[in-house]
């Protein structure tokens, strides 16, 4: 249906309406539709990842230094443990984000609050995805005391 | 016993034989002139197993206090103008049976939240129905000159059967905790308007209508906690409503 001109009812407009005209956009659309999302895959990832560290072999015997560097060693559990990051990241976020609009009423103190909150969000992102792709268990110039047992022998 | 506007609670000795009880109503007084805040007070009355809590205030304000204010026009739960939020909870005063709530405890009876209370139990009303009104709750057509009737199928009419029950009480939209905390948001009952004209064969505002509510105060901010579904004293699946503007949203725009 094609967006039609509608001439203006006989009653004065409520004064709210103007600034609902600015920013006509979908993001809030598509933020809500994100979660959604977001949540689903996080259900299977997060339970996916419990299952597999607490339960699987030895369960949560088994799960030690050794253990993560082992899992961090293939590339499908670096791809699922950055996919639970990002995900879980933007997803918490997005509902604290939803949080503070809810909450915080007065604009100076909304905004340093979503400033601090993006800026977490970005810090824990960013370093999270550095240490998952560039984690070495057997760094070649560390003590050799400090070492797994696992690394060989330099 | 008949209860009625112009006789009300004035029994006869012998009331048929329905009970009678002791209860005490707790209400939330606010006189502008006097207050600087809202207070309780709490009033005892003989009161009947046929009353409502309209009744008890009634009551008051005849017998009693008669400085009590509060809205009701038609007190047969049609005009929607006596919600209020009795027990913590938002109904309309002429459907609320006193017998239904416990009486061993005190009745609390508050205006509805998130409006400005102006007197008592009468809040200002203006921004609930500056809401309805920017969803532009009439027919838009195109053509201006109607020669014949807009027909519409029995099923076509269904799609939009429960929101047209509405009649714009702000129980819904003033149990919204979103609503309480965020005066921008448009509330659920603007909602169920827009839906009403939204899902109407006939209507050709759909478009304009939902990207109103895509607004950033529009429907998105929905937490679906259903408290206006639990609130509706119409029995409108309010949440249900605002999911299926969601949905259309969704699907006309991804």
């Amino acid at each position: 249906m094609a967006a039609t001109t509608i001439a203006a009812p006989r009653s004065p407009r409520s004064p709210r309406s103007p600034r609902r005209m600015r920013g006509r956009t979908n993001t809030e659309l598509y933020a809500w539709l994100f979660m959604r999302v977001s949540g689903v895959l996080l259900m299977v990832l997060v339970f996916g990842h419990l299952f597999v560290n607490l339960m699987v072999g030895e369960g949560i015997n088994a799960l030690d230094f050794a253990f993560v560097a082992g899992k961090w060693a293939d590339p499908f559990w670096q791809v699922w443990d950055l996919l639970m990051l990002w995900l879980a990241m933007i997803h918490g976020s997005n509902g604290l984000r939803t949080i503070i609009n809810d909450y915080a009423e007065r604009d100076q103190l909304r905004m340093w609050l979503k400033v601090g909150l993006y800026t977490a969000a970005a810090i824990t992102i960013v370093l999270g995805t550095l240490v998952i792709f560039t984690f070495d268990p057997c760094p070649a110039d560390a003590a050799a005391e400090l070492l797994p047992s696992f690394c060989p022998a330099p | 016993m008949t209860v009625t506007t112009e006789a009300p609670v004035k029994e006869t000795p012998d009331a048929g034989g329905v009970p009678s009880f002791q209860v005490t109503m707790r209400l939330r007084r606010f006189n502008p002139e006097s207050d600087t805040e809202p207070r309780w007070e709490d009033h005892t009355l003989t009161m009947h197993g046929t009353d409502r809590v309209l009744d008890a205030l009634h009551k008051i304000k005849w017998e009693i206090d008669g400085s009590l204010t509060f809205r009701r026009s038609c007190a047969h739960g049609i005009c929607g103008s006596d919600a209020m939020r009795i027990n913590g909870r938002n109904r309309l005063a002429c459907k609320t049976l006193l017998k239904d709530l416990p009486l061993d405890k005190p009745i609390s009876v508050e205006p509805i939240k998130g409006l400005a209370v102006m007197k008592d139990l009468v809040v200002d009303m203006e921004p609930f129905y500056a809401a309805y009104k920017s969803i532009m709750p009439f027919l838009i057509t195109t053509g201006n000159d109607p020669s014949r009737e807009r027909r519409q199928s029995p099923e076509e009419r269904e799609r939009f059967d429960d929101t047209t029950k509405c009649i714009l009480c702000a129980a819904c939209t003033t149990s919204c905790p979103v609503y309480w905390s965020d005066g921008q948001y448009f509330g659920p009952q603007a909602i169920v308007g827009a839906h009403r004209f939204i899902f109407d064969s006939r209507d050709e505002g759909a478009e304009e209508r939902l990207e109103i509510l895509n607004d950033r105060e529009g429907v998105w901010r929905c937490r679906t906690t259903f408290n206006c579904t639990d609130a509706c004293p119409r029995g409108i699946e309010v949440t249900k409503a605002i999911q299926e503007v969601k949905q259309a949203l969704l699907f006309r725009r991804v």
